[in-house]
């Protein structure tokens, strides 16, 4: 009977959905390294386009790899609830008598542990490439880890608005990298701040103070949104 | 009381009572913004700093300042029509977007004529400029969202949750922006006690200000009748003012 109960709880819910998206994302291999090969790529495309020069790589690295974070993030977005949407399981899941502000962030936690979390991992050989200077690099991956969790909740909103849309890519951007701007601007500025010996402490806290802010409010508009999408 | 509101709710009343209201608004915009205009740009004196340039001021401050009020508007409506599920409300919001991402527009553009005699610069990537480009986007946003999904109800919806987030994250955008980076010059009309702006040139700027008010209702007003025109359209009384009895 206890056990029962226990099997109920919105806890297990939130697992089980957590794990489910988890499966998923690894059945679909393919899909799961695009994210990641964007990052390197757009990543590599600067110092080709703009200047191979050490110096002038270190005093914008900063900015070319929180950009290219946060387009790969926006890159694999759509992947969020369409194919949820397409196969009618976000009904199902909007549906349950579960309250659907946790079950949007156990599908966005599993969206940034398979998106996020790779592109943290791979920062740290991309900082090395792009030349960012030594001291800088502990910050870079820190906001970065920061600040990819900020972007998967609010990008989970602008989803949930257009997911219901035939052509909702372009849209989709024209939603959300509006909303990025606080967070890439404390990002890039914490690192060029470390870079100059400067104490990034503010810094992180604001990024700390937008990630609870998103944590708190974002599931409930995404919520909201899905509900409106969907009907 | 209550019952005017609730009368006004209801998008025949509400077409009933504006189509009276419109000719009022209209020409006391037009009075306003004519005695602002004449106020500004011959009754003032020129700046001692900036000489005849700084006129401009009569346009750009009040628009900068609507750009930021239709926002807030166009999300309280957003918000009324996403929890009372008024009809109205929802028109209203939708109406405000366009007019609001206007006046965004014109106070950019004439920021940025102003900035090239002050700055020696069309633009420059200051916290209030960058804020203000934003604050575009997000409309464009709305609009976007509004033009993308068909069904008008769907879409008043949506677009209220965007224009909500939108509103949470204005105040974040604008604070981040301007501790990034700050070369505008800052607030001179809305320190109470001392404004640092002489009463020759204040009166005409908050003449300015209330007639771009103004303006905003009217044409809000006008949008709004349309729109309603076209979201009503299956009811027996549109159809009745179509046949034109």
């Amino acid at each position: 009977m206890n056990d029962r109960a226990q099997n109920h709880s919105l806890g297990h819910a939130f697992l089980v959905l957590l794990k489910r998206d988890l499966l998923l994302a690894v059945r679909n291999r393919g899909e799961l390294a695009n994210p990641l090969l964007f990052y390197f790529i757009v990543a590599t495309l600067f110092p080709l386009g703009v200047t191979s020069d050490p110096q002038t790589l270190a005093t914008m690295a900063a900015g070319v790899l929180w950009i290219a974070a946060l387009l790969a993030t926006l890159l694999s977005l759509d992947n969020l609830f369409r194919s949820d949407f397409d196969d009618g399981s976000l009904e199902l899941i909007m549906l349950s008598p579960y309250p659907s502000t946790v079950l949007v962030l156990a599908k966005v936690l599993a969206h940034w542990l398979v998106t996020g979390l790779p592109l943290l991992l791979a920062t740290p050989l991309l900082a090395v490439l792009m030349a960012v200077p030594d001291d800088a690099r502990g910050t870079l991956w820190l906001t970065l880890a920061l600040g990819t969790p900020v972007l998967s909740l609010v990008g989970a909103i602008g989803v949930a608005l257009t997911v219901g849309l035939r052509r909702g890519g372009a849209l989709l951007s024209l939603l959300i990298l509006p909303l990025y701007v606080p967070v890439l601007i404390f990002g890039a500025n914490a690192v060029g701040a470390s870079a100059a010996g400067l104490p990034v402490t503010g810094q992180l806290y604001m990024l700390s103070a937008f990630l609870i802010l998103a944590l708190s409010l974002a599931p409930l508009a995404t919520a909201a949104a899905l509900r409106i999408s969907i009907d | 009381m209550w019952t005017f509101f609730h009368k006004l709710g209801s998008p025949r009343h509400f077409y009933r009572i504006s189509g009276r209201l419109l000719p009022w608004l209209g020409w006391l915009t037009a009075l306003l913004m004519a005695g602002g205009l004449y106020g500004g740009l011959v009754l003032a004196p020129p700046d001692y700093q900036q000489g005849e340039s700084y006129r401009i001021i009569f346009i750009h401050v009040p628009s900068a300042w609507m750009s930021l009020f239709v926002y807030v508007v166009m999300a309280a409506a957003g918000a009324i029509g996403l929890v009372w599920h008024m009809k109205l409300a929802d028109v209203v919001a939708a109406a405000s977007a366009p007019i609001g991402a206007s006046f965004t527009f014109l106070a950019l553009v004439t920021g940025s004529l102003w900035g090239k005699p002050m700055w020696g610069t069309y633009w420059v990537w200051d916290a209030r400029l960058t804020s203000e480009l934003v604050l575009l986007f997000l409309y464009f946003g709305v609009i976007g969202l509004h033009a993308a999904i068909d069904d008008k109800r769907t879409a008043s919806r949506a677009a209220a949750v965007l224009a909500l987030v939108g509103v949470v994250n204005i105040p974040i955008i604008h604070y981040s922006v301007e501790w990034w980076s700050t070369l505008h010059q800052g607030p001179t009309v809305t320190k109470i006690d001392a404004p640092s702006i002489h009463v020759s040139m204040l009166v005409p700027l908050v003449t300015m200000a209330l007639a771009f008010k103004l303006y905003y209702a009217t044409v809000l007003l006008m949008r709004a009748r349309t729109e309603v025109l076209e979201r009503e359209r299956a009811s027996a009384w549109v159809r009745e003012l179509a046949r034109g009895t």
